[in-house]
Order: structure tokens, then C-alpha cells, then sequence
């Protein structure tokens, strides 16, 4: 099929692309505006952007084509995308899964015929708290239940939009609030510097009076590192950019919030934008930056318009403007783009693969200038270090992790939410506000993190040990911890790139390899083969993907060994376990029409 | 004191594995004053008369009488060898296993094979079925995927000489390994 009859004519798609500046840099935007006004990327559309922006199609469709939230093949004008994270699956994804099947008579993967509705699964949409959840459209919508999805659905089918289905008075709301219909913030627990009383502007007024060194010495001094996750020292960061050569430098805010379990941005975005956007103001004035990028994940675009208003009203304020401005970039549904090399070829038009490094960002990133990438949760604290002083925020945490921490909390607990708590708590003192005392295991960071047992509650959270982007995820003793494993590694399996064959292929592997214990096929040979394959898969990855996508093995082996052990079963026959006779057989006996002699028992006997 | 025993035995091969080991010539007679073969075609023995220390395997798993053997080769072998590439990798017959996107790729095997292959003279216009015939299996195998394989041999065929040192080298109690100059092909 090469057409479809919702397909835009050439005029309109040609008007897209002129909207954003015929500019291949912005390629990602231009797709997403197609595939939202006529729901697939056309070969046609292609062939028009191609022309129009002056590359060839195979390079359009290198894009369109590496974005899960683009389709080279037609899709339902609302497209349901259900939350398949393990914690939705845990609450109850089957049974809403199945409610939606049954009333929109389609299967997950599918589009109802009149092409109204599309019904498919992501990974982690950052609702973990709120599990099982959905993307409906642009919207989101929380707390599933059988009896919701139903209703949901047939709304859906009578025509109503998503908006109508699922935000009540919908037109007298500003876009904040009716982000906050859709989904609960969850502050269970605010902490000085980010979640609870913050004043406006406070922290770009101070920056104002001080010298970019000044700023980036008070930032560096403050102790501050990056709350993504690889925790690199901001101060440090900043410093390497401002003294790189150029005069056009750019700050990044990664709100690509993708590691499965991690919410916190999304709390921050909806409530504290204002302090994100002021923290790249000073960023900006630090560092000498002349352009500003928001790089919002594709699940979050239900808070596009509470941004840009935010956006809208630093700039009234004139905490943008004076030669440094902020655009939203909207991803599209690749957790690999939270790695900053790949958010950076994101936002600049490409396929979101990660880059060779050195040379780092820092140096030359976005179309080949100094950048500063950070995440959302730094950015904010900046805004704050720089109101009240470094050496308050050093006085919080721990020596090698300063300040507060915002934690995504989800799972088997009976508080989930985001909790701002000073680094350096024990995983236990976490779990008891959380409800979560009886957890099993733990696995903090998210998937790329740490599986804790019980015997490591008493461990600390910071970058001493338990370091953490921000993810909690409490598992209570009725899971099945390789389950969990082998979901995980089903998630990095689906969001690997594809670039390093240690991680498209590895990963596989790995996926297999485990697959085999959940089967009872393996022995002590395979727990060595696991940790071997994950070396070479940690030691030959080229970025941080393929380097931490083990370490939901390698930390359940270590942490959890007697789960692994319970299904690791000794041969003395020297046969393979994995190898079924029978099924090796059935297509021949089929076909032959006929028993085995061998193998099958002779009843004449 | 008895001399170890060998058997060995042609599966899903070619028998090119056996020819090499004719290769080691007038070393055979050498080898000969240190082993007894057990079953073999050498021997032309089809079961095993007792245990035996060394086992070698040519060729992979293409059909269910090939896993039994593998299997019998194993219960009753201390050390098992696979000799060459079919035996490691499942080899030349291991082609078969590339027509896997059909919807019955059995099937379309051996239609192709008998029936429809362009290069076919088969006057019968039948796939072979005769109830002596053991079952294909889906697909071929290395022994490696049916059973616990000690030592791996590679070459297409391996050459006589390393045949010949590494069964030395094994009744010596010496084996530690291939040199790597040793697997080199090109």
C-alpha cells in the first residue's frame, strides 16, 4: 500500500516543511507533524520532505523509520499506546489490555477498520505511580481499569477526541490543568530545595549580579553532579564548555525522562517548569549560550502546551530573551536519545544514535558546538543553588553527594509518588515512608541500576553506593524476580539502537540465556556464561546502553544469587536440556505421515 | 593393561571427516599399536562391544536416527570430539536451516529438494518416505546443541596431521588446546 485515504496532498506536506524552515536539522518535527495529521509516513510524504529539505529519501527514512511514534505504515487516527512497563504489567496491564481488545474489536498492534483507533504497547511512559496507564493521542490517561478501558474505548468509537474523553471542561482549562486532570503529581514528600516553597526568579536575579565565572564557581562549589544518573559534576561541565572556542554555545535541558520507573521530571516539568527554564537562563549566562533546547520525550508531549506557556511567560518576565531563547524539541518514543549524544543528533534531524566520543558535547555537540546537556532536575537545583548559596546546598547529603534527591517511588508500595529527601538515606528509611517495608528486592535506578535484596536495605542512596537517576522500584515477595530480569532485557533488546552488534546482538543472547533458567534448562555452566557474555557486552558497547543493559543480571546474581540458584539444576548425562526430540521431530512426522521409531512409544508392546 | 578404545561414526556428513583421518597415512599404524576401534566404519561395527575412552562425531544432527547415535556416542564415550565443521557448526547440510521464513519450511525443503529444484530427475515424482527412513528434524543441528561435546576439532575437512596430534596428544595427556598458527584455513 502506498496510499492512504486520510494521505495529505502534496501542497499540505510541503507547507510543513516550509513551516520549519525547509531546515533538515528539524527533520524529527517535520515527521512528527505528518504523522500527526495523517497518521503514517507516506513514501510519498517521503519523497516531498526529501525534495523539500534537500536530502534524499533513504535519509528521511532512516528517521521516520528509527522513531517508535512514527509509522511507515497507516495507524488510527488516536493511537492508544499502553504502558507495557513491568510495574503496569504487575497492576493489572493484561486485563486492560484485553477490555480494550474486546470493545474496540481489535488486537494490540492493530487499527480498527474505520481507521479510528490504533491499539498498541511502548515501554515506560514515566506513570509508574498511576500503573497501568496509556497514551491516548496526545493525552494520557492513569489508573486503567478493565471497566475504564471499556468506556474509554467506546467514547473513542462514538468520535469524541481524547481530549473529550478524558479531561472533563476540558476548554475552561489552562493547559497546566489540564495536564494535572490527566495525570496526579504524587508529591509525597517536598524537601527544601526543589518541591517545596520557591520563589520566583530568585535564582536568575542572583546570577544576574554575579560574573559567568562566579556562577559556574558557585555551581562547581555547591557540589552539585547531574541527576540523570551518570552524576557528572555540572560545575565542571559548564566549565569545559565556557572555555571551549566558539561563540555560539548551547544549553540542552534532557527531558527525555526514559528510564523505566523514573517520573520525577514529569513532577518537576508540571510544577516547577519555571525554575527548569531559569535554571538554563543561568546556565545560558554562565556558559555564553545563544540558544536553548528543551528536548521533551515523546510520551510527555501532553505537557507541550503547559510549556510553551511557561516558556511564554519567562520571556514576558525576561528571564529569556537577551540573546538566549528556548525551543521545545518533542522526541518521539527512543529511550536511547536520553543518552546525551543521541538527544543531541535528535534534536538535530538524525536517527537518535549516540556519537562517537571524544569529542564530548562539551567541546563540539549540537551541530557542532559547545553544549551543555543536563538534566531537568539539575537544572532546577541550579536555579536554586544560585538563590541561597552554595555552601547551603553542600550542607545537605553526603560528601561525594550533595544536596537533595528527588526519588520515583513505584511498584509493590502503598505510597507511590516522588519524594525530595537529602542524599545519603538508607534504602530501608526510603521504604518505610513508602509503604513498602515487605519489599523482596529493589531495583534502584531503574533498569540500568541495581537490584537490591533484602539484605541490602541498609545500603545508602548516592553516588557513594546506591547511585540513582531517580528510580525506586519496590518489588514485593509474590514476583517473580526473572520475570523481571527478562523483561528488562526484553526493553533494552527493543531500544538498542542498532548501531554496535556487542548490544543489538548481545542483548539477545543475553535475553536467551535467561530465558533458559525461567525454563529450567539451565546448569552452573550458563550463570558463568551470563557473566561472561555481559563483560563483553559492558566492555564493547559504544555508549552507555549496551554498557549497563547487564546489570539487571549481573546485579540479581550478585545481590539475589539464591533466586538464579533455585532454578539451576545440575546434568550428570552430559544431554542438553535446551534440546526437545519431540519438537525437533513433529514437522517430519507430519509430513511423513508416520510415528518414530525411536522415539515414539510402540503401543503394540 | 588394555589399550584405550575409540569409536567413531559418520552423522549428517560427508564422510570427508573419515577420509581425513586415512590422511594421517602411515601414522595410522602408529596410532593403531596404541588404541583399540570400537565401533566404526572402520571396524564396520554398529553398536558398542564395551565402553570406550574416545568417541569422534563427523557431521551435525539432520534426522532423528543421528540424535540417537549422538546420544549412545555420549553414554558411552568419556572424551567426545566433533570432527570438523558439520559436527561444530552443523556445516554444508546446515543450509537448509536458511529456508526458514516459508510458512512450512519442511516442507518447502523437500519439495525442493525432490519436486520442484530445477536440476531434478526424479522419475518417481515423490518425496521419499519409506517407513525405514528415519524422521527429518526441523532442522540440522551441531552436536553441540544435542550433547556435551569435550573437544572440538575445526576444518573442512581437518587435515590428517592435526587429527593425528591431537589424539596423540590426548592419549599422552597432553592436550591443552590448539596452537592458534594450527587454525589457520586460508
Amino acid at each position: 500500500m502506498t496510499t492512504a485515504p486520510g494521505d495529505l496532498p502534496e501542497d499540505a506536506i510541503r507547507a510543513i516543511c516550509a513551516g520549519f524552515g525547509n531546515d533538515r536539522h528539524r527533520m524529527l518535527d517535520i515527521l512528527l507533524g505528518v504523522q500527526a495529521r495523517q497518521c503514517w509516513i507516506s513514501p510519498a510524504a517521503m519523497e516531498t520532505i526529501a525534495a523539500a529539505t534537500g536530502l534524499t529519501r533513504i535519509a528521511v527514512e532512516g528517521v521516520a523509520s528509527f522513531y517508535s511514534f512514527l509509522s511507515l505504515s497507516p495507524k488510527g487516527r488516536v493511537p492508544i499506546r499502553l504502558c507495557d512497563d513491568i510495574v503496569d504489567r504487575f497492576a493489572g496491564l493484561d486485563a486492560v489490555a484485553a477490555a480494550f481488545e474486546a470493545e474496540l474489536g481489535i488486537r494490540v498492534g492493530q487499527t480498527t477498520p474505520d481507521g479510528a483507533v490504533s491499539l498498541e504497547l511502548t515501554p515506560c511512559i514515566g506513570m509508574c505511580d498511576q500503573a497501568p496507564a496509556a497514551m491516548v493521542g496526545d493525552l494520557v490517561a492513569t489508573r486503567l481499569t478493565p471497566d475504564r478501558a471499556r468506556a474509554l474505548a467506546r467514547a473513542l468509537r462514538q468520535g469524541l477526541s481524547p481530549t473529550e474523553a478524558l479531561v472533563a471542561d476540558h476548554d475552561r482549562l489552562s493547559p497546566l490543568a489540564r495536564a494535572k486532570a490527566q495525570v496526579e503529581d504524587n508529591i509525597r514528600q517536598a524537601g527544601e530545595v526543589l518541591l517545596g516553597a520557591v520563589p520566583l526568579d530568585a535564582g536568575i536575579a542572583a546570577a544576574r549580579a554575579m560574573t559567568p565565572a562566579a556562577i559556574i564557581d558557585a555551581v562547581e562549589t555547591s557540589g552539585l553532579r547531574g541527576c540523570g544518573g551518570a552524576g557528572f559534576t555540572t560545575g565542571r561541565k559548564w566549565r569545559l564548555a565556557a572555555s571551549a572556542p566558539d561563540d555560539h554555545r548551547v544549553v540542552i535541558c534532557n527531558a527525555d525522562e526514559g528510564e523505566p520507573g523514573t517520573f520525577k521530571d514529569r513532577v518537576l516539568l508540571t510544577d516547577r517548569a519555571d525554575l527548569v527554564i531559569e535554571g538554563m537562563a543561568i546556565c545560558a549566562r554562565a556558559i555564553g549560550g545563544r540558544e536553548g533546547i528543551l528536548y521533551l520525550r515523546g510520551e510527555y508531549v501532553y505537557l507541550r502546551d503547559h510549556l510553551q506557556d511557561a516558556l511564554a511567560v519567562a520571556r514576558a518576565r525576561g528571564v529569556l530573551g537577551d540573546g538566549f531563547d528556548i525551543r521545545i524539541q518533542l522526541g518521539a518514543g527512543a529511550y536511547v536519545c536520553g543518552e546525551e549524544g543521541a538527544l543531541i543528533s535528535s534534536c538535530e534531524g538524525l536517527p537518535g544514535e549516540p556519537k562517537t566520543r571524544p569529542p564530548f558535547p562539551v567541546t563540539r555537540g549540537y551541530l557542532g558546538h559547545p553544549t551543555v546537556v543536563n538534566n531537568v532536575e539539575t537544572f532546577a537545583h541550579v536555579a536554586r543553588i544560585l538563590d541561597r548559596g552554595p555552601d547551603w546546598f553542600r550542607a545537605m547529603g553526603t560528601d561525594k553527594s550533595r544536596g537533595t534527591k528527588l526519588f520515583s517511588v513505584s511498584g509493590d508500595c502503598a505510597r507511590p509518588g516522588v519524594y525530595e529527601l537529602p542524599w545519603g538515606l538508607t534504602l530501608r528509611e526510603l521504604l518505610a515512608l513508602a509503604g513498602g517495608e515487605d519489599a523482596a528486592a529493589v531495583q534502584v535506578g531503574g533498569p540500568s541500576g541495581t537490584m537490591v535484596g533484602r539484605d541490602g536495605f541498609d545500603r545508602r542512596l548516592g553516588y557513594e553506593d546506591l547511585a540513582t537517576g531517580g528510580a525506586v522500584i519496590v518489588f514485593s515477595p509474590r514476583r517473580n524476580i526473572l520475570e523481571i530480569v527478562d523483561y528488562y532485557l526484553s526493553f533494552f533488546v527493543h531500544e538498542s539502537c542498532g548501531y554496535c552488534t556487542p548490544c543489538r546482538v548481545g542483548n539477545v543472547f543475553l535475553k536467551k540465556a535467561v530465558e533458559k533458567f525461567r525454563k529450567g534448562q539451565a546448569d552452573e555452566a550458563d550463570i558463568a556464561y551470563l557473566k561472561e557474555l555481559s563483560a563483553t557486552i559492558i566492555e564493547t558497547s559504544r555508549c552507555g546502553l549496551g554498557m549497563t543493559s547487564p546489570n539487571p543480571v549481573l546485579t540479581s546474581l550478585e545481590n539475589l544469587p539464591l533466586v538464579w540458584a533455585a532454578v539451576t539444576r545440575p546434568r550428570k548425562d552430559g544431554l542438553k536440556a535446551t534440546f526437545d526430540i519431540q519438537a525437533a521431530i513433529e514437522g517430519g512426522r507430519r509430513i511423513a505421515r508416520r510415528r518414530s521409531y525411536i522415539f515414539d512409544r510402540d503401543f503394540s508392546e | 593393561m588394555t589399550r584405550p578404545r575409540v569409536a567413531t561414526v559418520s552423522l549428517a556428513g560427508c564422510f570427508g571427516c573419515h577420509m581425513a583421518f586415512l590422511d594421517m597415512d602411515e601414522r595410522l599404524v602408529t596410532l593403531m599399536a596404541r588404541v583399540e576401534f570400537d565401533r566404526s566404519p572402520l571396524t564396520d561395527l554398529k553398536t558398542f562391544t564395551r565402553r570406550c575412552d574416545i568417541g569422534i562425531i563427523e557431521g551435525g544432527c539432520c534426522n532423528e536416527e543421528n540424535v540417537h547415535t549422538l546420544i549412545e556416542f555420549r553414554r558411552n564415550c568419556d572424551v567426545l570430539i566433533a570432527l570438523g565443521q558439520c559436527a561444530i557448526m552443523g556445516g554444508l547440510p546446515a543450509m537448509r536451516n536458511a529456508i526458514m521464513h516459508a510458512d512450512d519450511p519442511l516442507r518447502e525443503c523437500l519439495e525442493e529438494a525432490y519436486l520442484t529444484g530445477p536440476y531434478l530427475r526424479n522419475l518417481t515424482r515423490h518425496v521419499p518416505n519409506d517407513p525405514a527412513l528415519p524422521l527429518i528434524l526441523d532442522k540440522v543441528y551441531p552436536c553441540s546443541d544435542i550433547v556435551d561435546i569435550d573437544i572440538q576439532i575445526p576444518g573442512c575437512a581437518p587435515s590428517g596431521d592435526i587429527i593425528f596430534d591431537t589424539l596423540t596428544a590426548l592419549l599422552d595427556g597432553t592436550f591443552h588446546g590448539f596452537d592458534r598458527a594450527r587454525l589457520r584455513f586460508d
